[in-house]
């Protein structure tokens, strides 16, 4: 078997704005609704690590390359399925309607970015590697037995599929056969390690053979190849297929967190050549190409985004902070008589020091 | 009034699972050998009989899926009962208990909760093969977030089991093997509830307060009524909880009898009982006439079933304790 030509990268428009594909029912306006999305959360992206530079945030983990996966998934989605991601996916999240100012929060530190509003179905950002693709799995089993017709999409990255929750996860779904669609965004390297040390297969979409589920893998950066492949198996999930795989094949541009630094490890040759095709650059040129956009309409965008990204910024810097003590607040429904004790010790030292630094 | 029936500590937990199962439609049971098997204690005996294949669900053997996508369902609306078939093999799953299921809650900051029970049979004193008996309860009472709790007694098993299930929390709750079928006690047929997080009298005293907990509470009787024989009034305390620790009715005990004797089958360093001793000393140390003993396990893995009997605590070695702080 040669993987790469039994799962072949599913495209619609090529790294040059080409039409490669059959665009099917994504409209016009999709498609420059899509752009807005992209160049936003870039924008937001650039900003974040910006703010760290000048010590605004602590470590951000940036998320710039990987949009078009991440939106065109969710747009696939109903506003019912859960979203089950890592550190990574923010912009997932706030493209499913989780406020901008949240991932600055989260790395301000401040707590209110785990606490997702209530009207969107996902679960916070994951920090352990694969654990949340096990929540997924359960999340879609309890919507089977409740009969909800809702799915669960769990994204994690290449690094994950090493770990022993991704097997488990994969083998439980596929046995248990539930609602589950599994999004490996493949960004081929895991902090320092490329995907090459990582596994010893071409492919990630392939292990869903094991598991006797359907794989699939698609060009991560073609937000439209993405929406489409989701759009058609999240239909069929939905209908009682059982789980899937995904594997987009897309490209980390930037560091692993604002903490690392990709020149110790990375070739400077492989950047220009994989962020060549990144997907907003992409999407532009086919947006040019069409005709659909012209340079005032992009400026626009870009203004936009701008305005939008500077509001979350004031919405975070100036977000009231979280006194201390509620620390104690969420680890119990009811805080037991020696957690209600040491709360209370804690205020009085807090109180002596003069409150909570800054 | 409910029908009263003599009972062994298994059978209470399977009554427990049957009328949990009866009463909410949430309620599932997940694990290895749980369906057809019926557990391989029997502990989930009849119940795929009486509540189908959907809500008795034998497992892939994967502990880390079985407690991680039990969070899953938990958060989304169901209420699983997860078996973790031996404790020794809990660490297979540590981390989606550690980070996980304990932590939701936290990092949500309250948007999501995960209502969970996992069982788990514990302790020595079975002749089980290597990693089927540890007592490791110490690493989940070290984890915030989650309840750790351990029922000696049929009667207690059924009520905190129901207690637990009903928990808004994680809850582990481990089973001391060697009591399953030890003995049987009068337990109601109908449901009721163990309060979690209160400790038991399980018999008054003056001199001396034992507390111990799962399979060392009947040792710790036997000792007491060997002190008694000697003239020494042993008070002794069921934890029942190990997490949160009944704090009040421990000080309390040795505020009275002023010495106190805390036994565990786990290994002794970093064990609960070293928590225990300091908790005593923190609330209890103007009352105190004597160093507070520990009878625990050795620092070492648990042994092969052969030494396993020279290994755990027994009535003797908590009575020379009980006798160390008298005469001290």
């Amino acid at each position: 078997m040669n993987p790469e030509k039994e799962f072949p990268i599913q495209r619609v428009i090529d790294e040059e704005g080409n039409l490669v594909g059959d665009r099917g029912g994504v409209t016009d306006d999709q498609l420059l609704s899509f752009y807005r999305s992209l160049m936003t959360l870039r924008t937001l992206d650039q900003r974040a690590w910006n703010l760290q530079r000048q010590g605004r945030i602590g470590t951000y983990p940036p998320f710039s390359g990987q949009e078009a996966t991440q939106v065109g998934v969710v747009a696939a989605l109903e506003q019912d399925d859960w979203i089950c991601g890592s550190y990574r996916d923010w912009a997932a999240l706030v493209y499913r309607g989780v406020p901008m100012s949240y991932p600055l929060l989260n790395s301000m530190g401040h707590p209110v970015s785990g606490h997702i509003p209530e009207d969107i179905p996902a679960l916070p950002v994951q920090v352990v590697i694969a654990a949340q693709i096990l929540h997924a799995v359960g999340l879609a089993w309890a919507a089977k037995l409740q009969n909800q017709p809702r799915l669960a999409v769990t994204f994690f990255g290449d690094g994950a599929t090493s770990q022993g929750d991704f097997h488990e996860a994969l083998n439980l779904a596929s046995v248990v056969k539930v609602p589950v669609l599994f999004v490996s965004q493949n960004n081929r390297w895991a902090i320092s390690v490329p995907v090459s040390r990582q596994m010893n297969t071409p492919t990630i979409a392939q292990r869903a053979l094991a598991y006797n589920i359907e794989g699939v893998r698609v060009d991560g950066n073609d937000i439209v190849a993405v929406y489409q492949t989701v759009k058609s198996l999240a239909g069929r999930i939905r209908e009682g297929a059982g789980p899937a795989l995904v594997e987009a094949v897309t490209y980390r541009l930037g560091a692993h967190t604002t903490a690392d630094d990709p020149t110790r490890y990375r070739p400077s040759e492989e950047e220009r050549a994989l962020s060549h095709g990144e997907p907003i650059a992409r999407l532009r040129r086919f947006l040019e190409k069409q005709q659909l956009i012209d340079a005032d309409g992009i400026r626009q965008i870009e203004e936009e985004a701008k305005a939008a990204v500077e509001a979350a910024v004031q919405e975070a810097e100036a977000y009231p902070k979280a006194a201390p003590e509620t620390v104690f607040d969420h680890v119990y429904e009811e805080l037991p008589p020696g957690l209600r004790d040491q709360r209370q010790r804690f205020q009085v030292e807090v109180s002596e020091r003069g409150g909570a630094r800054g | 009034m409910g029908r009263v029936a003599k009972v062994t500590m298994i059978q209470a937990i399977n009554q427990a699972l049957s009328l949990a199962m009866e009463r909410d439609s949430r309620v599932m049971v997940l694990g290895e050998d749980v369906g057809k098997n019926g557990g391989v204690f029997r502990a989930t005996e009849g119940l795929l009989e009486n509540f189908g294949e959907a809500r008795v669900v034998d497992t892939p053997l994967a502990e880390s899926a079985i407690v991680g996508s039990s969070v899953g369902l938990a958060v989304g609306g169901m209420r699983p009962v997860a078996e973790i078939q031996f404790f020794g093999f809990i660490f297979e799953t540590m981390d989606q208990i550690g980070t996980q299921a304990s932590r939701i809650r936290f990092r949500s900051q309250g948007r999501y909760h995960v209502p969970l029970v996992i069982r788990a049979p514990y302790g020595g004193g079975v002749r089980t093969p290597e990693i089927h008996s540890d007592s490791i309860e110490a690493f989940f009472v070290h984890s915030p977030g989650i309840k750790v709790v351990t029922p000696s007694t049929p009667y207690d098993a059924k009520g905190l089991l129901l207690a637990s299930i009903q928990d808004p929390d994680p809850v582990l709750f481990i089973e001391p093997m060697r009591l399953y079928r030890a003995f049987r006690e009068e337990v109601p047929d109908d449901w009721y509830e163990v309060p979690i997080g209160e400790a038991r009298l399980v018999r008054e005293g003056s001199d001396v307060t034992v507390v111990a907990w799962g399979p060392m509470v009947p040792v710790a009787e036997v000792a007491a009524q060997k002190a008694e024989q000697e003239g020494i009034s042993v008070e002794v305390l069921d934890l029942r909880t190990l997490s949160p620790i009944d704090t009040g009715r421990i000080v309390q005990s040795v505020q009275k009898t002023g010495r106190a004797v805390v036994v565990h089958e786990a290994v002794r360093t970093g064990g609960v009982g070293g928590e225990i001793v300091s908790l005593i000393q923190e609330g209890a140390f103007l009352s105190l006439e004597a160093p507070v003993q520990r009878v625990t396990g050795y620092d070492t893995p648990f042994p092969v079933p052969s030494v396993e009997d020279l290994w755990l605590p027994d009535a003797d070695r908590v009575l020379r304790a009980i006798r160390t702080t008298i005469h001290y």
